[in-house]
């Protein structure tokens, strides 16, 4: 278990950029999400991370210890693979007990060990068993077991709950998180799903087009998004763009003015509102921002109500309210008012304001 | 009516692959149990209904010089042929499968042809390449058993490496990355992940290229020394004088040894998972 630093850290492939100078720093016994799309260059940190790929530029320090020119099995980093990468001819007991023989582990030691290991992912009784015996989700736990079982000084899970299904994931997301706080052991998650890194993460690092975006807390990234980009992969917001006409004041395309918090400069800017922060009807009555508009789409979610407002000719929001028993539901056409205090507003750099 | 019509269709479509298929293993096992009932007739020349049965064309065999030489040379260049063929084709396909180069299909290619060649015009090419090769070095190089080996090795080859590509194909590059993680150099990670990996693939190269070597007759004709034969050479010369069932008994021999190694390799690995 160690501090893990990264800094600096690119690679190209080519005159392709995959990572651009990512530099962070995870804590002891932190868990740190990398959260991107597909091609965001996440995966190919974490592999950077764990040595199977080496990096055009920047460093990985473990446990103080530079990293960077060590071969993947000098490095102690335990990886969970998507795949899982069972060894197919090896029984359960035997993948668990490759590192240590690796490690050349007295042979004493090694029985307990694994058998520590598979009993703290529950696979206690399948010792004896071949991966393809396996469930998806018992396979999951064993290749968990084998990352751990080394004592690594950082654990490496690559998008480890893709191969199960939704049902499972939720259960086994929850499991790690607890195991690895219990285990008090440092890690870093790859996954594109926003649902599992905001349930796992200590802190999320969001990344796209191989930069990281921002580092926060699931409550930093999600109140205070750094753009346009983690607005809308955080979670969801209304994004309308217009301009700062003076500080605390924003006018939308639409032409549309809004009271918003006074910082950012003048300028084309992006102005991003949640929309469960959106009040509708009589309730909008006494905000600093109230526009009416027309409803143009409801949408029954069960736990919430979507509801699609046009403000402007060319502003629509949508305001997600909590499904009362009791509440009176819009229709289609209606007349309706939509109200938001100032802070609920983000104001972002706009899209060609240079900010990347 | 349409649906039953459907029901029908496929009944009749069912029977018919049935049917097709049983008479193309029928016309396979049928020369096979043909010369097996040939082994055991009486009378030295075959006619129908046999006079009798006896056993004695099996005793016959040992008692000639030529088919136990002619087994124990064959049994030593399909050994030898299957070893050298693996040790070649197995890092060849390795290196087909992981790494890319120039060239890399047309030797991929190269190395399947043994298999399309006729073993006629394979012979005959090897035969004036060893006459060549004898005068130009004046290495005893015609009709030798080193010869005859490097001939067969051909004929192993494209097995090994159509077999061995086959199962690295099937082969989950990230276990390969995971012993590494867990801190296998490759050295190890090849031999404790690598390797048995494809053992399935190798285990069936190595049983097909034993088996083609030690059938082969086309190519070995035109690369045997003077006095020395291979068993179906002999079996030939013996055809060219004599139709007794002591040739069919040789076969059934022939049979049963290669019915053996392929029963006893299906106990190691499932042979019809790799070919």
């Amino acid at each position: 278990m160690a501090r893990l630093e990264i800094e600096r850290l690119s690679k190209h492939f080519g005159t392709t950029v995959a990572v651009h100078e990512v530099s962070l720093d995870v804590r002891d016994g932190e868990f740190v999400v990398l959260l991107g799309p597909s091609g965001c260059g996440k995966t190919t940190t974490l592999r950077m991370i764990a040595g199977f790929i080496a990096p055009t530029g920047g460093r990985v320090r473990l446990g103080g210890k530079d990293v960077t020119a060590l071969p993947p099995w000098k490095r102690n980093a335990g990886m969970v693979f998507q795949s899982y990468a069972l060894f197919p001819h090896l029984t359960v007991a035997e993948n668990v007990a490759f590192g240590l023989e690796m490690r050349k582990v007295p042979k004493a030691e090694i029985g307990p060990r694994v058998a520590e290991a598979l009993r703290l992912v529950r696979l206690g009784g399948l010792a004896e068993r071949l991966p393809r015996q396996l469930s998806g989700g018992q396979q999951q736990r064993v290749a968990l077991a084998r990352a751990l079982v080394i004592r690594p000084d950082v654990l490496l899970l690559d998008e480890p709950l893709s191969n199960l299904d939704a049902k499972l994931r939720e259960t086994v997301r929850v499991e790690i998180r607890e195991l690895q706080h219990e285990l008090g052991i440092t890690t870093v998650m790859v996954t594109h799903d926003q649902e599992e890194a905001l349930i796992m993460a200590d802190r999320l690092v969001v990344m796209s087009e191989g930069s990281v975006r921002q580092v926060g807390t699931q409550r930093e990234l999600y109140e205070r998004p750094a753009d346009q980009f983690v607005a809308g992969f955080v979670g969801r917001s209304n994004l309308l763009s217009g301009r700062v006409v003076q500080p605390g004041r924003f006018e939308t395309e639409g032409g549309v003015t809004i009271a918003c918090p006074a910082n950012g400069a003048s300028g084309p800017a992006i102005m991003a509102l949640r929309p469960e922060r959106l009040v509708l009807g009589p309730g909008a009555a006494g905000l600093e921002n109230r526009i009416s508009g027309t409803v143009e789409l409801v949408s029954y979610l069960g736990a919430s109500i979507d509801v699609h407002v046009r403000v402007s000719s060319v502003d629509r929001v949508v305001v997600s309210q909590p499904n009362r028993a009791d509440a009176k539901l819009p229709r289609e056409g209606d007349k309706i008012d939509v109200g938001w205090p100032a802070a609920a507003a983000v104001v972002l750099a706009g899209e060609h304001a240079g900010k990347s | 009516m349409a649906a039953l019509a459907a029901i029908d269709k496929r009944t009749v479509g069912r029977w018919a692959l049935t049917g097709a298929a049983g008479a193309t293993l029928g016309l396979i096992l049928l020369p096979l149990a043909f010369v097996t009932w040939l082994a055991f007739f009486r009378q030295a020349i075959p006619s129908f209904p046999p006079d009798g049965y006896s056993l004695k064309w099996f005793f016959t065999i040992g008692e000639n010089p030529k088919f136990v030489d002619g087994f124990l040379l064959s049994l030593e260049v399909a050994v030898a042929a299957m070893v050298l063929g693996l040790t070649l084709g197995v890092p060849g396909a390795l290196c087909l499968a992981r790494y890319r180069f120039l060239g890399r299909e047309p030797l991929g290619n190269l190395l399947l042809l043994p298999l399309v060649v006729p073993g006629i015009v394979l012979g005959t090419s090897l035969y004036v390449f060893h006459v060549e090769a004898t005068i130009l070095t004046e290495l005893p190089i015609l009709g030798s058993i080193a010869g005859l080996i490097a001939g067969h090795i051909l004929l192993v080859i494209p097995w090994t490496v159509r077999l061995v590509t086959a199962s690295l194909a099937g082969l989950d590059r990230s276990t390969e990355e995971a012993a590494q993680n867990l801190g296998a150099t490759p050295v190890a990670t090849f031999f404790r992940i690598t390797l048995p990996s494809i053992r399935p693939g190798i285990v069936a190269a190595a049983l097909f290229g034993f088996v083609v070597s030690f059938g082969n007759l086309e190519m070995s004709m035109f690369l045997v020394g003077a006095g020395r034969t291979t068993l179906p050479i002999t079996i030939l010369q013996y055809l060219e004088w004599r139709i007794d069932p002591t040739i069919a008994a040789v076969s059934v021999l022939q049979i049963l040894l290669i019915g053996t190694a392929m029963i006893v390799t299906d106990r190691f690995v499932k042979l019809s998972r790799v070919v």
